[in-house]
């Protein structure tokens, strides 16, 4: 790795706001290196899921703006751009719980996809190198082309989600909780593929994550955010050196071994990342 | 029984019900990619024999190009319908929706009448009057040549989502927006251009509907039987739109010849009925799928 590693995202002290009112995200940055794997992790309601909508545009939709503060996607500011230009010029959101589209086939919600090579390369109808590479990652997508999506177990729902970012060829996967409601050996099943598809084909991911242990264990670099902003940052073997994070993240509980629960929620009360 | 006139009555079924399944492709079209039941489709159909009339005698215009014209004039009333009335609307339960496309009808009725006052008008003859005959049964020439063209269209459609992968972006529009959005689909376009080309649809099925039965502000009411055939082919299939179609054409021309006038709707709506006991969505459509 010769090459010096430029951002593919920069986000630079954002601030979200809902509906005009309730401020979400409060002045936070972070970067994703091309071609590494990021996670942001951090509890139910810290803003990560809005962080990925504020990137990929799709805070729109949901009465958000972004009131101050720069995203700078592959070298050029991307706030104005609508959320399907993002996504035609490499920049792929797989929102949380999947979001397939049911009443479709797999194979059609492969071909819904291709919306995303729009104007990067003569799209001919099926891009069916593509959908080959999606099969040759997730073979039970292909024994199930032609059913309907709905049907799929969670497992290959995610599959699916998963495979219709690489019909995008995008040069940034937005991964907003990827193992939710699914088996651990079905997470592990989806995090080596979601590693592999880093390794091979160069993609950078942003992977937002509950479950901290299989996100760091694929990630580059992770940053933690409670309450809005990035609290802690760092390659991953740092964070997971970090006692904090073992204890609060990993459900590691460190030398002090058995401690009650009235005691750890006395504790986590009191500690503040920012203290 | 004789054959050869219940052939005719047949064929003139076919007739009718053909020109109901291209209203109902209507219906469908704007269903399929934006889960919205415009119920004012009967007075987009109203508005295109209309525009027709007026291009032809106020304008003086030939026919020829006064039918493309009345075509994209319902192309362009439904863009900026859905501009200026729907879009607004995302979000906001369906029933609003749906009530304020009821509205949409009485104001195009209320200014049909304003501008062209409530006489029914026979539209200019612009198809002939050389009577068809398939063997030895009669056709009116606007009915065969109505049939023709419902007929291409629907097929055309039906080739269109197949094969092209616009049909796709359609039907994951309307499954989830967000998602659409996400896989790169230009979800604002898809919306204006399934309202454009059906209501462009609506106003020349009104042309042909015009034709045959001359137009009066009150024609709309066949955009009625058309919600009937779309709600028994199912809301989001343009095949079931079609053999609704013509499934409900042939059975009124069959009761209403061979049993009487008074019977046509109460078989129609018997048939509606038990369509929706035995497939709730539809013969042809999609199975919601409900999965927590």
């Amino acid at each position: 790795m010769a090459m010096t590693a430029h951002a593919i995202l920069d986000i630079s002290n954002i601030e979200v706001v809902y509906n005009k009112t309730i401020q979400v995200l409060r002045g936070l940055s972070l970067k994703v290196e091309a071609g590494k794997v990021v996670a942001l992790l951090g509890s139910n309601g810290a803003g990560k899921s809005t962080t990925l909508k504020a990137v990929s545009g799709l805070l729109a939709l949901e009465d958000g703006d972004v009131t101050s503060g720069a995203i700078t996607f592959d070298g050029a500011p991307s706030g104005a751009l609508k959320p399907h230009d993002l996504v035609r010029r490499g920049l792929f959101h797989v929102m949380e719980g999947r979001r397939i589209f049911e009443d479709l086939t797999v194979e059609e919600n492969l071909v819904a996809a291709t919306y995303a090579l729009t104007g990067r390369k003569a799209s001919s109808g099926r891009a069916s190198s593509s959908f080959d590479a999606v099969y040759e990652y997730f073979p039970r997508l292909h024994e199930r082309r032609n059913g309907r999506a709905g049907y799929l177990s969670g497992g290959e729902q995610q599959m699916l989600a998963i495979g219709r970012a690489l019909v995008a060829e995008p040069k940034l996967i937005l991964l907003d909780e990827p193992s939710l409601g699914l088996s651990p050996k079905l997470v592990e099943e989806i995090f080596t593929i979601i590693a592999r598809i880093n390794r091979e084909r160069g993609v950078s991911m942003l992977l937002v994550e509950q479950n901290a242990a299989v996100a760091l264990a694929v990630s580059h670099y992770g940053y933690i955010m409670e309450t809005g902003k990035i609290v802690l940052d760092g390659p991953t073997e740092r964070l997971m050196a970090d006692q904090d994070v073992r204890e609060f993240y990993l459900g590691m509980a460190g030398e002090a071994g058995a401690k009650s629960y009235r005691d750890i929620k006395h504790y986590k009360r009191r500690k503040r990342w920012l203290s | 029984m004789d054959w050869l006139f219940f052939t005719e009555v047949t064929l003139a079924g076919l007739g009718s019900g053909a020109l109901l399944s291209l209203t109902a492709l209507s219906f469908v079209l704007i269903y399929k990619a934006t889960r919205v039941i415009n119920l004012a489709v009967g007075e987009i159909l109203m508005l295109g024999g209309y525009l027709f009339f007026a291009f032809v005698t106020a304008f003086g215009l030939a026919t020829w190009l006064a039918i493309p014209l009345a075509i994209a004039g319902g192309a362009l009333f439904g863009f900026v319908v859905e501009r200026t009335l729907i879009r607004p609307m995302l979000g906001e339960s369906s029933i609003s929706v749906l009530m304020l496309t009821v509205g949409l009808g009485s104001v195009l009725i209320g200014a049909t009448e304003l501008i062209w006052n409530t006489d029914p008008r026979a539209l200019p003859d612009f198809m002939g009057q050389t009577p068809v005959f398939i063997g030895e049964a009669y056709v009116s020439r606007k009915i065969a040549i109505g049939f023709v063209v419902s007929a291409l269209v629907i097929a055309l459609f039906l080739l269109l989502f197949r094969f092209w992968r616009g049909g796709v972006a359609l039907r994951a529009t309307a499954t989830d927006q967000a998602a659409a959005y996400s896989c790169g689909i230009n979800v604002p376009a898809v919306f204006s251009l399934a309202w454009m080309v059906a209501c462009a649809t609506a106003a020349g099925a009104g042309l042909l509907v015009g034709a045959i039965g001359g137009i009066s502000p009150t024609m709309g009411v066949f955009g009625l039987s058309a919600l009937v055939v779309v709600i028994i082919g199912g809301l989001d299939s343009v095949l079931g739109a079609l053999i609704g179609g013509i499934l409900i054409g042939l059975v009124e021309a069959w009761a209403g010849t061979f049993l009487g006038g008074e019977y046509k709707l109460v078989t129609t709506f018997s048939i509606l009925i038990a369509a929706l006991m035995i497939r709730p969505y539809g013969l042809f459509g999609t199975v919601e799928i409900e999965r927590l």
